[in-house]
């Protein structure tokens, strides 16, 4: 599934940045009803992780209560060059993964 | 007073539509005070909640309760010693009282998470941070939806 990261790519060591995630899913909440009265079945994003060189940074618990298209921003503090890795795991199954690489200076 | 034909068959009709509800409406569509405090419970334990440390920035007044942009932030050197551990926020009356967890550490820098959330009604919103040294801060913020989400009808 397409993701959207934005990490920037250079960064001063020790240097707070931001980063911003966006994924498509449809986060369908498990309490909405069809037009002939039937429960659509739920189906979210439950987890959310972010790993900057293999040592987690964020996590985050999704719920039905969080809108379609999850968007996440948090910070992280730049030690060191490397890849941010993120992970997204739902209902069904569902995994899909992106990656960034910043360089540190 | 002799009902009238007109008064029959919306008496008839309204008993029709109450005798049609599928059984899967019949649980609470909305999360009560009461199951908000559990859900708070759940994480905190028995701890004291403190007021005050956090700030949430959400829109007072929202249109559409679908996406609703929400910033959740603790002032917090974010050190080894003193971190904000996890963030934690609640809902007042969606179909279920939690909205999302968000968890951090040292390598954070900075205790803050954006993300854009559901409302299906107005409603009050709590957010509760976890700090290193266990003790749990907490702010609330009343927000006024005009158009619901989470329960509406798929077309």
């Amino acid at each position: 599934m397409a993701a959207l990261i934005n990490v920037p790519s250079k960064a001063k060591r020790g240097e707070i940045i931001e980063i911003r995630t966006l994924t498509s899913h449809i986060m369908e909440t498990g309490f909405r009803h069809t037009a002939d009265g039937k429960l659509v079945p739920r189906n979210i994003i439950t987890s959310f992780t972010c790993r900057y060189n293999g040592t987690e940074i964020f996590r985050a618990d999704l719920f039905p209560a969080i809108a379609a298209n999850p968007y996440l921003s948090f910070f992280a503090v730049a030690k060191e060059s490397g890849k941010f890795e993120f992970e997204w795991i739902g209902d069904n199954g569902y995994s899909s993964t992106a990656s960034a690489s910043i360089t540190v200076e | 007073m002799p009902t009238t034909r007109r008064q029959f068959l919306r008496l008839a009709g309204g008993v029709t539509v109450a005798g049609t509800i599928p059984i899967g409406t019949l649980r609470p569509l909305e999360a009560t005070p009461a199951m908000l405090n559990t859900a708070i419970r759940n994480v905190v334990g028995e701890a004291q909640i403190h007021t005050g440390r956090v700030k949430l920035d959400i829109p007072p007044l929202v249109e559409n309760g679908n996406t609703v942009p929400m910033t959740v932030s603790v002032a917090s050197p974010m050190t080894a010693d003193d971190h904000v551990k996890s963030i934690h926020v609640f809902n007042e009356k969606n179909p279920q009282p939690n909205i999302g967890n968000f968890y951090f550490g040292p390598s954070s820098g900075r205790a803050q998470v954006s993300t854009r959330i559901r409302l299906a009604d107005t409603q009050k919103v709590v957010a509760i941070a976890r700090l290193s040294d266990d003790t749990f801060w907490q702010i609330a913020a009343d927000v006024v939806v005009t158009l619901a989400a989470c329960t509406e009808e798929v077309n």
